[in-house]
């Protein structure tokens, strides 16, 4: 009786314990985009600012350096509330695989150190440390960022597809560390992560300077900032789309019920068509676009490919709103097709005259990249996450099972929303703020009143004044 | 290897507790600095002092839970689940103080620059004393193994009132000698006396705070009061002789090796207590280090990832260090 009536309280705290870990982390995950992907953007400009002497690459490269460290500072703090989470909304987890999947995190724990101490370095040793050092103390901070991020992308392939551990009578008896760090979904999670990133950061940064250009900002300045962002998030695209693509694959085998609510696949079945957007309800798709034969070409390259409907398993066992995972899949596509038109277009016009695009179009396309690649990413956490449900371990561990005991999870849940939205703005705040104050002021060093230090040695000349 | 493991955790939290206890403690004279006239120029020093190693500092939390979680995931959860409401709150305070720190710099207007330096000051608070709570809950046996709800009573027993207090204390006393250092090392003297005389102050209140909770030890947990005044005596008497000597040494005016022996005996406390309760994990369960530990390939990875972390972090932190000693880390901003 007791344990029914454990079962039936954790069940009541499951949602509002999902709610907020859906809070944190898709909070959470724009800054860890920026702390994975931002430094290289910031240190390729410091590259070319040094090698050519290019004192406006220098000056994006000193500016984006202070933005990188209001966000690096946001996202450590809210990186640690997800460490505390794992163990104040998920008890369940952490005690029956805490041996297993802290693994990896303890892994991240180098990466995440390495980042921390060289981004001290890098982003406050701008005026002391010569052109080179400086540059070189911020390779770190880029290498680790990506390292970290995959590490956590580990152990999260590790719930989708665990292994490497022996479970006997409900107790991990034996550990096999290799095999957990590289588990079978690892393979392609680690890169769409990584690469997600790169494109978060590099069409949000690159939206930001297109805005401007729109605006009638088109300097060199202007172009330098967009163009150096873009053209990395560009290039990665193809790769992006054709990682992807595999994951997907890979997922039709590995979680098949996860990607039949990708593809509302209620049946197992050959020749299953593709649906375009829809909405499903009660055995039927309303206003979709159904492509006949596609979902089974897609997956075996052959329309006679037999895809796993969620008629495989109880209806228990199938995630909740197919819909939501559907529509989350069909935009993150949809999106990562958009970017790589916008790449198209600027690679198209490089070829016929060696510059930007100056179609006022082709701008308003690279605003919207920004806000498209985040989007696109916070969609493919919907589609894994929800997907992978009621599962938190795939197959072994309900989320249910998982989740704390305690009552009250309602609270914090409110807390975080009030928390993160006041953090959220702040932080946008102050990034326009120092904007503004970039545009007024022309030299930072006037408005950040720097102040050498009595006694000090002069600053160094180029990288320093930014003049 | 569990011991190897359990080693590892103490030196890491311990690790925490000198470094980023300083950062913490930094906030608490922050908000003690008075208005914004009086208080610029030690507001300014604090500022200087923490701004480019509080986040590699905080990193060795987020280590030492993922050791805890990782090799003793049982205990994890336990105390995840009883001392869930000072955890949040505690969590709390690490995201104020680090969003209030960082958009501090970067704000214009004294409005808000005081708005924001307020919130970095009063969340430093925060965070160590529900900490402290928390090692309060588990020294006094508050924490079972099974217990499926947090309780008021858990972590509000004298015991964890008092460490709470004693884990402020500890942060303030730290900040205060780290931020003599600073204050020398820049020739600034009337910095060097001010955080001298603070530094005493905050090191005879911690001093009394740890004798009153070892006689309020006594009246209540005679296990752990006996571990400490038996098998660790030598580790509580040389917590006392630096504490001692650390107050001498400011009466006397010195600055050199005050830093090192201020953060010997925070060690010698954290040590002392793990000594005191070994092998016991959770005091109070029966669980210990042998029978809640994670199986053995999962302590040998953790070791090699923590050896890993020595020889990688180890020379990083080095330079850190060794670049802001030598002032050549700018903050930038005022505060």
């Amino acid at each position: 009786m007791i344990h029914v009536a454990g079962l039936l309280a954790s069940a009541q705290e499951v949602v509002p314990a999902r709610a907020q870990m859906a809070t944190t982390l898709g909070f959470h995950i724009i800054l860890a985009c920026y702390g994975i992907a931002f430094p290289t953007i910031v240190l390729a400009a410091e590259y070319l600012g040094l090698k050519r002497s290019d004192e406006v690459a220098m000056t994006l490269a000193r500016r984006w350096s202070q933005a990188l460290g209001v966000l690096v500072a946001v996202g450590a703090v809210t990186g640690t509330v997800l460490s505390f989470e794992m163990g104040l909304l998920w008890p369940g987890l952490m005690r029956r695989y805490g041996a297993v999947i802290g693994l990896p995190f303890s892994v991240e724990g180098i990466f995440f150190f390495l980042e921390a101490i060289f981004t001290g370095i890098y982003l406050y040793g701008w005026r002391r440390l010569s052109g080179w050092a400086h540059f070189w103390s911020g390779i770190p901070v880029a290498v680790s960022g990506i390292f970290g991020a995959l590490s956590v992308m580990a152990a999260n392939s590790w719930m989708n597809q665990p292994g490497g551990f022996t479970l006997r009578a409900g107790r991990i008896v034996a550990v096999e560390p290799w095999a957990v760090l590289f588990n079978h979904a690892a393979l392609y999670e680690m890169p769409h992560m990584v690469l997600a990133a790169y494109m978060v950061v590099g069409f949000g940064v690159a939206s930001v300077y297109a805005l401007g250009f729109l605006r009638g900002r088109r300097d060199r300045y202007h172009r330098l900032g967009f163009a150096i962002p873009f053209v990395l998030a560009a290039v990665l695209t193809p790769f992006q789309i054709f990682v992807g693509d595999t994951a997907a694959r890979a997922i039709a085998g590995d979680q098949p019920v996860k990607f039949a609510a990708m593809e509302y696949v209620a049946h197992t079945s050959r020749g299953v068509p593709e649906y375009l957007g829809g909405v499903y309800s009660g055995g039927h798709v309303y206003l979709g676009v159904s492509i006949p034969d596609l979902d089974s070409l897609l997956v075996g390259f052959s329309p006679h490919t037999k895809v796993t409907g969620w008629d495989s398993v109880a209806p228990v066992d199938r995630p909740p709103a197919p819909t939501l995972i559907h529509l989350s899949f069909d935009a993150m596509v949809g999106l990562a097709f958009l970017m790589l038109g916008a790449g198209l277009w600027a690679l198209l016009a490089w070829r016929r005259r060696r510059g930007l695009p100056e179609h006022r179009w082709f701008w308003w396309l690279a605003v919207a990249c920004g806000p498209a690649a985040l989007v696109a990413m916070e969609c493919g956490w919907i589609v894994t996450e929800v997907g992978r449900q009621p599962w938190v371990v795939y197959k072994l561990l309900t989320t249910a099972q998982a989740a704390t005991t305690n009552q009250g999870v309602i609270a914090s849940l409110t807390a975080v929303i009030v928390l993160y939205a006041v953090l959220g703005v702040a932080t946008v705040l102050i990034l326009r703020m120092l904007a503004r104050r970039w545009r007024e002021g022309g030299q930072d060093e006037e408005i950040v009143p720097y102040g050498p230090p009595s006694g000090g040695t002069p600053p160094r000349p180029l990288a320093g004044e930014g003049a | 290897m569990v011991e190897v493991v359990g080693g590892i955790l103490l030196a890491v939290l311990t690790l925490y507790a000198a470094l980023a206890g300083a950062d913490f403690g930094g906030g608490l004279w922050d908000l003690l600095a008075g208005g914004d006239v009086r208080g610029r120029a030690p507001r300014q020093l604090i500022d200087e002092t923490i701004t480019p190693v509080w986040e590699a500092n905080h990193v060795w939390l987020i280590f030492a839970l993922v050791v805890l979680w990782t090799g003793f995931p049982t205990a994890f959860a336990a105390v995840m689940t009883v001392a869930a409401l000072p955890l949040w709150l505690a969590v709390l305070g690490i995201v104020l103080r680090g969003a209030g720190f960082a958009f501090r710099k970067e704000v214009e207007g004294l409005r808000s620059e005081r708005a924001l330096g307020a919130t970095f000051a009063v969340s430093s608070l925060l965070t160590p004393f529900f900490m402290g709570t928390v090692v309060g809950a588990v020294a006094a046996r508050r924490v079972p193994l099974h217990a499926r709800h947090s309780t008021l009573a858990a972590w509000t027993s004298p015991t964890s009132l008092l460490i709470g207090g004693l884990f402020v204390g500890v942060c303030a006393y730290l900040a205060a000698v780290f931020l003599i250092g600073e204050a020398s090392s820049r020739g600034d003297a009337r910095h060097e006396r001010y955080f001298r005389r603070r530094a005493a102050a905050a090191g005879a209140f911690t001093g009394a705070l740890s004798l009153a909770t070892l006689v309020e030890l006594h009246h209540s947990d005679h296990a752990l009061y006996h571990g400490l005044t038996g098998r660790a005596l030598p580790l509580v008497l040389l917590a006392g002789v630096a504490g001692l000597a650390v107050l001498a040494l400011l009466a006397l005016g010195r600055a050199r090796g005050l830093r090192a022996l201020s953060a010997l005996g925070v060690a010698a406390v954290i040590w002392g207590w793990g000594v005191a309760q070994y092998p016991t994990l959770l005091p109070g369960t029966g669980l210990t280090l042998f029978n809640g530990a994670a199986p053995h390939a999962t302590l040998v990875a953790l070791v090699i990832v923590f050896a890993a972390a020595v020889l990688l972090v180890g020379p990083g932190f080095a330079m850190l260090f060794w670049l802001h000693g030598r002032r050549m880390l700018e903050s930038g901003a005022e505060p």
